[in-house]
């Protein structure tokens, strides 16, 4: 390396030997046990401690477990919907909290980071009640005497409808933040020309505004989807007995013990969250050089 | 930045999904909650809302008060070890070559994408008493010929306490410490340091006299960004600590399940949200007040 040579500067901490040192320690005790998971998610031992050699059956069996199949599909399902509607909601918050200025701004701007901020169990709580108290009123909505209505809750059933619903409103704001974000590196006189040379206010968002914010879109996207996918006490409290999301479904089997099935079932949604996450930063990252 | 009353369409329309969501979904349910905090059980499923205060007078009672005590110092040691474990870390990446920082930052981050209750999980397999730590225990045990010398080793307990807990939190919530450090250490001013290392401080004095002063908003924040969702945590107590180690979120998730006493649950979170608002009060004045100091 060229930098032996260099002899270190009283600035030079990033070259600290005692820094590295710990740096790399706190590396690898970050990750020992989550690379432990995935290794013993294919290790041939029921009792999932020692090494006995490389299986994927319990894939199969993660696989052939209909209730865990099922809770992953509700969970991608859910996390599919509220990416779709918290990304439009969470664009909209951004553009209006970044184009307008208006009385109360600064209270509108608290109380839609609130949901970021407030602890997870009172968002779900606070869930679980309002869906107690209107729960009567939701099933008579529920099979009412309008065909298509009925049509469209047998597509999506109401306790995956109200699991989503909640996902959305505490996802909706960190897309928000992340559009806005985006929205803070544009030049307004962009928008301005736009219009002056005779563009409408709808052909201006279209071809100016939207083009330039939306790798921060599709950031967010991403972010909402892990962010449901993820989601454990909000979904815990507002799910039915009868409907299971996966991370609730994994609670209910980690209580029991670890077991490699587990361990596969794991891997598959971390491999999920991770790749999305990696291509919501890689969407993220021009922008700070543009900017 | 464009006053409202000059575009009402797409003022209104940018507004309104958000304002519509978060009312239906966040705001209502919040008010429903704080009512309720405020009622009485009258049947096994009926609550009426009377006005009363026993709710909250029974959490403060020596049982409950105890668990908050608890569940306060418990977050407060996981929080300093994670700002001292997180410190180094972000001053380290700020301090390293500029091509290697996304890397390293996204290392950091990245376990923090994944499932919170598969990483609590994953330290289940590391910490139980078969798991791996007593292994690697037992191996040092061996090494070392304490098995000839004092006997075959017991594997430890490390499961089901306190200290289980606190390594669990530690654990989940570092990776979200380094954010805010990094970003104040970042864009602090070098000069500071080299002048105070070239008026003849130390290296120890530096750091305690100037870096940290400078970057006390980014341990503020930090602070209070990985305290708030370590006193509200449920998950990891519940796996991580059973029943020796309650934590105030296991209270409240137990008044919503099998206690089924939904207005002292109600109570006891309304309590942990007055918390988290002192919390982000005392935040905003230190913010405004070293903005004030420092200028930046």
């Amino acid at each position: 390396m060229a930098g032996k040579n260099r002899s270190r500067g009283p600035l030079d901490y990033g070259r600290s030997p005692w820094l590295i040192g710990f740096g790399i320690l706190v590396f690898v005790l970050l990750y020992a046990p989550i690379v432990q998971l995935i290794a013993f998610s294919f290790n041939d031992s029921k009792r999932n401690i020692v090494w006995q050699g490389f299986t994927t059956k319990y894939y199969k069996v993660a696989w052939e477990n209909a209730s865990l199949v099922e809770a992953f599909t509700n969970s991608i399902a859910i996390a599919i919907m509220c990416t779709v509607v918290a990304t439009i909601i969470g664009t909209a918050t951004a553009l209006w909290l970044w184009r307008f200025r208006f009385p109360f701004k600064a209270g509108a701007e608290g109380v839609m980071a609130l949901p970021i901020v407030i602890p997870e169990i009172c968002m779900g709580i606070a869930v679980l009640v309002m869906y107690s108290r209107i729960g009567g009123w939701m099933r008579t909505f529920e099979s009412g005497p309008i065909h298509w209505w009925n049509e469209l809750f047998s597509i999506w059933p109401l306790n995956l409808a109200a699991i989503t619903a909640a996902h959305i409103a505490f996802s909706f704001p960190f897309v928000a933040v992340v559009v806005r974000a985006r929205l803070a590196g544009f030049n307004r006189e962009l928008e301005e020309a736009s219009k002056d040379l005779g563009a409408t206010e709808w052909q201006t968002f279209r071809n100016v505004v939207l083009p330039f914010m939306m790798p921060g879109v599709i950031a967010g996207a991403l972010l909402a989807f892990t962010l449901s996918l993820d989601d454990f006490v909000i979904t815990f409290f507002t799910a039915g007995p009868e409907t299971n999301t996966f991370p609730v479904k994994v609670y209910s089997l980690v209580r029991r013990g670890v077991s490699p099935d587990i361990n596969a079932a794991s891997t598959a949604l971390i491999v999920i969250t991770l790749v999305a996450t990696v291509l919501a930063m890689r969407l993220q990252a021009p922008s700070k050089s543009e900017g | 930045m464009e006053n409202w009353k000059e575009n009402r369409v797409v003022f209104w329309v940018t507004a309104l999904p958000g304002i519509f969501w978060l009312t239906v979904f966040f705001l209502i349910p919040l008010a429903l909650i704080w009512g309720m905090s405020f009622g009485e059980k009258t049947s096994i499923v009926d609550i009426e809302i009377t006005g009363t205060f026993a709710n909250y007078a029974r959490a403060f009672k020596e049982v409950y008060l105890l668990i908050i005590w608890k569940s306060i110092w418990i977050s407060a040691i996981a929080c300093a070890l994670c700002l001292a474990i997180a410190y180094p870390i972000a001053f380290g990446i700020c301090f390293s070559p500029p091509r290697w920082r996304p890397l390293l930052l996204l290392l950091i981050i990245l376990p923090f994408w994944i499932n919170l209750l598969i990483r609590t999980y994953a330290l289940i397999a590391v910490f139980r008493t078969r798991g791996t730590l007593n292994y690697f225990l037992e191996w040092l045990w061996n090494l070392a010929f304490m098995d000839k010398l004092i006997g075959p080793y017991e594997p430890l307990e490390l499961l089901y306490n306190n200290g289980a807990v606190i390594v669990g939190m530690v654990y989940v919530f570092m990776p979200f410490m380094v954010l805010p450090l990094y970003a104040t250490i970042e864009r602090l001013d070098r000069s500071y340091l080299e002048a105070s290392l070239d008026l003849g401080a130390s290296q120890w004095t530096t750091f305690w006299k100037v870096t940290v002063p400078l970057t006390m908003p980014g341990i503020v924040s930090g602070v209070i960004l990985v305290f708030i969702p370590m006193l509200g945590m449920f998950l990891v107590p519940d796996l991580l600590g059973g029943t020796n180690a309650i934590m105030i979120g296991n209270v409240i998730t137990d008044q919503f399940k099998a206690a089924n006493d939904w207005p002292f649950g109600a109570a006891l979170s309304f309590l942990l949200m007055y918390v988290t608002f002192l919390a982000l009060a005392l935040r905003a004045f230190i913010g405004s007040r070293s903005r004030g100091r420092v200028g930046v």
